[in-house]
Formats: structure tokens, C-alpha cells, sequence
């Protein structure tokens, strides 16, 4: 039995966004009878942790407390218009859309404030805590809720805001094939190191070390999730997931979970990585993706260090034993083949 | 073929109930109990998240028919949450970030204290095997390893910050 050790590298360029044919999300926002403010959108969270990044940036940029924040994300036939949470855009065009919105309630809501506190509203502030105080007097103030309460019963006003997070269509220019097909780009670097069992074919990843350059986050704790999770399932990929493996039988290919061939926690490599933050020009606060760029790079990185490894270069994915080991076969055959070839029958070769 | 009541103990409770020939108890602690927690998943004992304990033991109740059930004290989720507040493994959980869509967690939760309860100091490697039977898509299982040894640290009272 040999083990053999090899390192591989894969660096990776990843659009953050696309530019169909015009790409929008909207979010609506209303405030309650007691100042939560409801943020509607269509864009959905599959648990990579929008709606806490939507709450995050609609607390933000109305100038209240994230407690005050629901998220409703709850039908998108009734609700505004989303392409979809795709192409690692969902915080960059959602987020757009929110600090959009949030800007014209706010407007309104400082104009609702400033009626009840007789001042004017480009002398208000909001100091986040769900308050909203009159600049150099600090004890002229009134509460969001009382705000809302105002608007809603007093006033007779409603403190909404309407917001679009927008990509226009971008056409190939005729002459140079120029176009603009996304937002913005985020960047990484994956190395990986990896051990083969030449006897049985089997890869295991021993570490998987990364840099991001994903622009400002919003939520560390979620890009943390997204890069541990994608690390896995880049490795998954690379490894062991296929819905059509290799049978002499259609029928055979897996038809359960059972079946269907996944690492499980006991696989799972060492994983370090760092972020860096280079604000991007288009994205909220300079967001970037990270979603989908996170299980893409270490597919390449694991390829490369089993070349590294055994000195062959495999072009399919996954990278099954079977594979390992037919890849070794045939580099052992083409290197026994003489270097003179006519004594041998067929012996066209060079 | 017609239904049968049965009587079935469920988080200390005992509640009669029509169940089909082989319905699984999955099927009636979800959808004619209302333990929500009981995900209705794969169905065929691949995925772990209808993971709950017959007297004691993680078992997927997605292959065990109710009838086969009665004379024992199940528990789901709900049964291990407090009235007030988060079961230790929990808050693990939550304290730990070990969830993303959050599908496989009641699953993973009821494996964990069927894990602690008969090893109440286990090593890493036995947490990974302890759960080698519950699928999670999301996290990579790093952060539910790291929650499951939190919560072990902090039910031995050896709690890393008491945060």
C-alpha cells in the first residue's frame, strides 16, 4: 500500500450577480401601528441567512433597531418582484433595494417626527435605539413607536418607502464584444492537500486553506457558514456527488439518500481561511457575493493536488476510486510501452 | 383495511390515536400529533431528520410502524425543550451557529442527547460517528461537532466563558 501527499492550488474570479435582460429586485417597507418596520420582499432565504442581512442593512438604514425589523419574504406572487436568489446576488441587489426603501420611509418617518416635535426634519436624528432626537437638544425627542402611533392615528399617514435594487441590461458592443455581465466580482485563492491510497484509489482531503475576497460583510458569523459549508461541499463535489455515476446499468444509479453518495462529518478536512474586505462600487456598503464561490474553488484545488500527488491529471469530476485508479492504469500502461515499437504488433505508434 | 387506535406515550403524555396498518410513527407524531419537529424527510431511514428517541434510543421513526411503538416513551424535540428557554444542546446549537436552512437540526439535536445521555464526555471522533447518520446540506458538520462538545463542556459544568 502507498499513500501519497500533493497540494493543489485553484484561484478563482466570481461574478456576483448577472445581467439578463435588465436585473431588478424590489422591497417594500411599511411601519406598524408601534414602529416595527416590515421589510417585503420576494427574495428567498434557503438558509444562507438573508433576511438577518436584510434586517441588518433595513435597521441600518432607517436608523432603528434591528428588533424592530421583520423580514417577510413570505409569497412571491403576491409580493414584489425578485429574479431570485442566484448567481450569489441575493445581498447585493436585495440590499440595494432595502437601503432604497428605507430611505424614502425614513424621509417620511422624519417628517411624522418632526411634526410631533415642532422642528424641522433635516434637524432630526435617529440614534438607533429607537429614538429620534432634535440635533443640539438633546431632550427634545420622541420614540419610533410614538412616531408611528402619530402617523397612524393623528397625522393620518402612512410611513412606507418603495425601493429597487437595479441592474439595466447590458448588450455586446458589435465591434470589441465589450459587455458589462455583472455587478461585481469578488476573488479567492483555495489550496488544498490531499492524500491518495494508490492501492484502493481513495482521496482524502487533509486541509483546506483559503482566502476571500468577498467586499464588506455584513455578518461574519454568515460568511463563516458559507465558506465552512461550501469547503465541504466543493469537496463533495469534487469527491463523491454525481445524480449519474458510473454503472454498467442506468438502473442502478442511486435512488435514495441511502444511495446517493455524500462525505459525511467524519470526512470533513481542516479548514482555515481568511477574509479580506475590498469594498466593491455597486454593492451596499460595498457588498460583494460570497454564496455560490465558495463550493466552486476547491473542486479545481483538490483536482490539482491529486496531480500533485500521483502525477496524473484527472478531467472529470468526482473523482471516484474508480477513477484514481483507471487514471493510474492507464499512465502505467502508456509508460511500459517501449520507446521502439516494431517488434510489437500494431506498432503504428511513434 | 381499516385503522386502529393505539395508545402511544409521547413526552411523558399518554394519547390514544387512530394509526393506519404500518403507518410509521413519523407519519403520526407529525401529522396527527402536531410535533412539528418530526421532519418528514427522505422516508426511507436515509436522512435522519425524524430522528427521535424510543426509550432513550435515537431511532428514525420514519421506519418504525406507531403500533410497533406502543408500551414506550417516546421523546421529539418538543419534549426536551423547556418551558422557558433552550434545552443545553440548544443553546448549543444556536450559540454555535451549527444550523443554516435548519431542516436536519431537530434531527441532529435528538441524536446529540441520546449521544450525551449514554456518553456524557464524548471525543470528537464519537460525535462524528454519533451523527454519521443524520445529513446536513448546509454547514459542512464542523459547527454541529463544535455545538455538540459545547454542549457536553457546559452539561458537565465545565462551560468555556459562561457567556
Amino acid at each position: 500500500m502507498s499513500k501519497r501527499r500533493g497540494t493543489g492550488l485553484a484561484t478563482v474570479n466570481y461574478p456576483t450577480g448577472m445581467n439578463l435582460g435588465g436585473d431588478p429586485t424590489q422591497a417594500l417597507i411599511h411601519s406598524t401601528t408601534t414602529g416595527n418596520f416590515v421589510v417585503t420582499l420576494s427574495s428567498t432565504d434557503l438558509g444562507q441567512g438573508l433576511k438577518t442581512a436584510m434586517a441588518q442593512i433595513a435597521a441600518d438604514a432607517m436608523g432603528v433597531p434591528v428588533d424592530n425589523i421583520i423580514v417577510d419574504t413570505g409569497d412571491t406572487d403576491t409580493g414584489p418582484h425578485c429574479m431570485g436568489t442566484f448567481a450569489s446576488r441575493g445581498t447585493h441587489r436585495a440590499g440595494n433595494a432595502v437601503i432604497d426603501a428605507a430611505d424614502e420611509a425614513r424621509d417620511v418617518l422624519m417628517e411624522v417626527a418632526a411634526e410631533e416635535l415642532e422642528a424641522a426634519p433635516s434637524d432630526l436624528e435617529p440614534d438607533g435605539d429607537g429614538n429620534i432626537h432634535v440635533l443640539g437638544a438633546p431632550d427634545r425627542s420622541i420614540s419610533v413607536m410614538d412616531a408611528a402611533m402619530a402617523a397612524h392615528f393623528e397625522q393620518g399617514r402612512t410611513i412606507s418607502g418603495r425601493g429597487i435594487g437595479f441592474k439595466p441590461k447590458s448588450d455586446v458592443d458589435p465591434e470589441t464584444g465589450e459587455m458589462d455581465p455583472d455587478s461585481t466580482e469578488a476573488h479567492a485563492t483555495v489550496v488544498t492537500e490531499v492524500e491518495v491510497d494508490t492501492e484502493t484509489g481513495e482521496v482524502d482531503v487533509l486541509t483546506v486553506k483559503a482566502v476571500y475576497e468577498i467586499g464588506q460583510m455584513v455578518n461574519p458569523a454568515l460568511v463563516d457558514g458559507q465558506i465552512i459549508g461550501g469547503a465541504w461541499m466543493g469537496m463533495a463535489h469534487a469527491l463523491y456527488e454525481t445524480t449519474d455515476p458510473y454503472y454498467p446499468d442506468i438502473d442502478h444509479k442511486p435512488g435514495s439518500f441511502g444511495e446517493y453518495s455524500l462525505p459525511g462529518p467524519s470526512e470533513v478536512p481542516d479548514i482555515e481561511y481568511e477574509v479580506l474586505e475590498i469594498p466593491s462600487q455597486t454593492g451596499p456598503y460595498g457588498v460583494k457575493g460570497i454564496g455560490e464561490m465558495s463550493a466552486t474553488p476547491p473542486i479545481p484545488a483538490i483536482v490539482n493536488a491529486i496531480k500533485d500527488a500521483i502525477g496524473v491529471q484527472i478531467t472529470e469530476i468526482p473523482v471516484t476510486p474508480e477513477v484514481v485508479l483507471r487514471a493510474l492504469e492507464d499512465e502505467k500502461e502508456s509508460s511500459e510501452e517501449p520507446p521502439v515499437a516494431e517488434n510489437r504488433d500494431g506498432g503504428d505508434e511513434p | 383495511m381499516s385503522g386502529k387506535i393505539v395508545e402511544l406515550t409521547v413526552n411523558g403524555r399518554t394519547v390514544e390515536e387512530i394509526v393506519d396498518p404500518m403507518e410509521p410513527l413519523q407519519s403520526v407524531l407529525r401529522n396527527k400529533l402536531g410535533n412539528m419537529a418530526t421532519k418528514t424527510g427522505c422516508k426511507q431511514g436515509g436522512c435522519g431528520s425524524c430522528t427521535v428517541l424510543v426509550d432513550g434510543e435515537p431511532i428514525v421513526s420514519c421506519l418504525l410502524p406507531a403500533e410497533a411503538a406502543v408500551g414506550t416513551e417516546i421523546t421529539t424535540l418538543e419534549g426536551i425543550t423547556p418551558d422557558d428557554g433552550l434545552a443545553p444542546v440548544q443553546e448549543a446549537f444556536r450559540d454555535h451557529f451549527a444550523m443554516q436552512c435548519g431542516y436536519c437540526t431537530p434531527g441532529m439535536i435528538m441524536t446529540a442527547e441520546a449521544l450525551l445521555e449514554r456518553n456524557p464526555d464524548p471525543s470528537r471522533a464519537e460525535i462524528e460517528d454519533a451523527i454519521s447518520g443524520n445529513v446536513c446540506r448546509c454547514t459542512g458538520y464542523d459547527p454541529i461537532v463544535d455545538a455538540i462538545e459545547a454542549a457536553s463542556e457546559s452539561m458537565n459544568g465545565q462551560g468555556d466563558d459562561g457567556a
